[in-house]
């Protein structure tokens, strides 16, 4: 299913990641996975977290710069070879992948994939089609 | 003592102050009849040809700035006909502040001659080889010293900058005697002739160096580690180019040739002519160039004036190195750049005018960062967009500087706003 994901930008500086993540314990929004692509100079910071408009709102008030963008999660199996399965889909349908990460689900032996791909409705139909589109809880 | 020009170089001040008078009528009424928004200029202040007889009238006449150069682009203040013309310089900038200088074979020839003088008072004669490492091209440093070192039948080695390893090659098969370039880039090169353990086959006897500013430590760090005597050296392409001052041995100021160049101190903010020994903004006037003759030009450089007796036997008037600016143009790796400049390539590119320009200094070498803060429309969840958004701000600040800035993107609304002067510009070198 499509998700909206935050990203922010964040300066190399002592005290952003501090600031940013104080900022949305305050407004009690819940961190669900996190991940930094970072260069010499900045980073950014993605999050899936549960109220991302919400979150949004909090980080630009705050005087951040940040956005959402859809990005494709995908729920497997907490195992061997889950990962390879579906990035071979995607390899196979040639639908490049810009990025992804994964991290371990509540609910046991679960874990969640977010692919940001160049072409999204590929990548939805895609999943549709191997009977992984369906809508889910984090 | 050697001489360049001798007569030039120690005229008396009757003989001069002669000169002087005779070249200003004349040049006045070159460039009135031939520069028309400098004869707007005179005629709105009420001033003839007529009425100026001698160096005491300068003071009637209209001052020329850079923006008054900028708005006549490219030719407005050109007084001979282009088929007169055999060269062009310019300064640095791709837009907004550029001035383009014409030069008929006379005024070279003048030029040349100003650089001569400069190379003879640091020793120079035909026994020498020249090694001039200042950039060749539209700026005026490599060509100026390579004409002067012509005229002094010197042996001339064109290196123009960069290429440091071919520059110590050179300079030890060779045997350069006479090194000209910018001061930062002597401190590197003597770094790093130390580096190859080449101190001991370098001939070097005297450096002259110029195009920007350099403290007393630095010179006397310069001299230690090249085993040289540094002379400092002054010129704007607005004038001609370096040459317009130059050092002798007793290394207290420079001597400006005032038989081509009048130098007049002003008040920047009354623009009275000050008296001599006062600071103030040192203003020329050329007397002698025929196809870009600027009258009572504003450097923007605060200066003093001395007529202290010199013991190198020279009367030329000497000027202090600058002390400053009244403007707000930074020299960065010896390139003239302007806060506004930068602001009109961000607006250009879309971005909000709210920057940072930090200037530093290590190892001598000029360190230059513009810090820009992040904005929506630069922003992506993709590092990869930012990081080209990023490379295209930096080729556009290129494009118009003609030196690389390191960009830095920072977070929002961290560069301070302030409701006054807005502090645009941190510069740490203590110089």
């Amino acid at each position: 299913m499509i998700i909206d994901q935050l990203a922010v930008f964040s300066e190399n500086k002592a005290g952003m990641l501090a600031d940013i993540t104080t900022l949305l314990a305050e407004a009690d929004i819940d961190i669900e996975a996190l991940t930094i692509a970072d260069t010499a100079d900045f980073g950014v910071l993605r999050l899936i977290v549960d109220a991302p408009k919400k979150a949004l709102a909090v980080l630009k008030l705050g005087g951040f710069v940040a956005s959402l963008t859809p990005v494709i999660a995908v729920k497997t199996g907490n195992d061997p070879g889950s990962l390879a399965k579906v990035v071979r889909m995607f390899a196979e349908a040639e639908v490049s992948i810009e990025y992804l990460y994964a991290f371990v689900a509540r609910e046991a032996g679960t874990a969640f994939m977010i692919l940001r791909v160049e072409d999204r409705d590929a990548g939805a139909a895609l999943l549709a089609q191997n009977g992984l589109g369906e809508a889910f809880k984090m | 003592m050697a001489y360049y020009q001798e007569g030039m170089e120690r005229a008396s001040r009757d003989e001069m102050v002669a000169l002087q008078n005779g070249r200003l009528a004349g040049q006045v009424r070159h460039v009135y009849e031939n520069i028309a928004p400098y004869r707007e200029k005179m005629k709105e202040k009420g001033v003839e040809p007529g009425d100026i007889k001698s160096i005491g009238d300068l003071g009637k006449l209209p001052f020329l700035t850079k923006d008054d150069l900028r708005d006549a682009y490219p030719y407005g203040y050109l007084a001979v006909p282009l088929s007169d013309c055999v060269r062009i310089q310019s300064t640095s900038g791709t837009t907004g502040k550029r001035v383009v200088a014409f030069y008929t074979q006379a005024d070279v020839d003048l030029w040349d001659e100003c650089c001569a003088r400069a190379i003879v008072a640091a020793g120079g004669t035909n026994e020498d080889v020249v090694h001039v490492s200042y950039g060749y091209g539209l700026f005026t440093g490599g060509p100026g010293l390579n004409g002067g070192s012509h005229k002094v039948g010197s042996l001339t080695l064109p290196m123009s900058s960069g290429n440091t390893e071919r520059q110590i090659q050179f300079m030890a098969d060779l045997g350069s005697t006479i090194l000209c370039c910018t001061p930062s880039y002597a401190a590197f090169l003597a770094e790093a002739i130390h580096e190859e353990g080449k101190i001991g086959d370098i001939k070097l006897k005297a450096g002259i160096f110029g195009a920007e500013a350099w403290s007393e430590e630095m010179r006397r760090d310069i001299e230690k580690n090249l085993r040289i005597k540094a002379y400092d050296i002054y010129g704007l392409t607005e004038t001609s180019g370096p040459g317009v001052s130059f050092e002798c041995a007793e290394q207290t100021g420079m001597h400006v040739n005032e038989d081509h160049f009048f130098a007049e101190i002003i008040d920047p903010d009354t623009l009275e002519t000050l008296p001599e020994g006062s600071k103030g903004e040192i203003v020329f006037t050329s007397l002698t160039k025929r196809a870009f003759p600027l009258l009572r030009y504003r450097t923007r450089d605060i200066c003093v004036l001395s007529r202290k007796e010199c013991s190198c036997g020279r009367t030329l008037v000497k000027m202090s190195k600058p002390m400053g600016r009244t403007d707000d143009m930074l020299i960065i790796r010896g390139v003239n750049v302007f806060p506004s400049q930068i602001e009109t390539v961000l607006l250009g590119q879309g971005y909000p005018a709210n920057y940072l320009i930090v200037v530093g200094r290590v190892n001598y070498t000029d360190t230059f960062e513009v810090q820009v803060e992040m904005t929506e429309e630069m922003f992506s969840d993709e590092v990869r967009f930012i990081e080209k958004k990023e490379a295209e701000l930096l080729a556009a600040l290129r494009s118009m500087l003609g030196i690389s800035p390191n960009v830095k993107l920072v977070a929002p609304r961290t560069i301070a706003r302030s409701e006054g002067k807005a502090v645009r510009v941190i510069d740490k070198r203590k110089i």
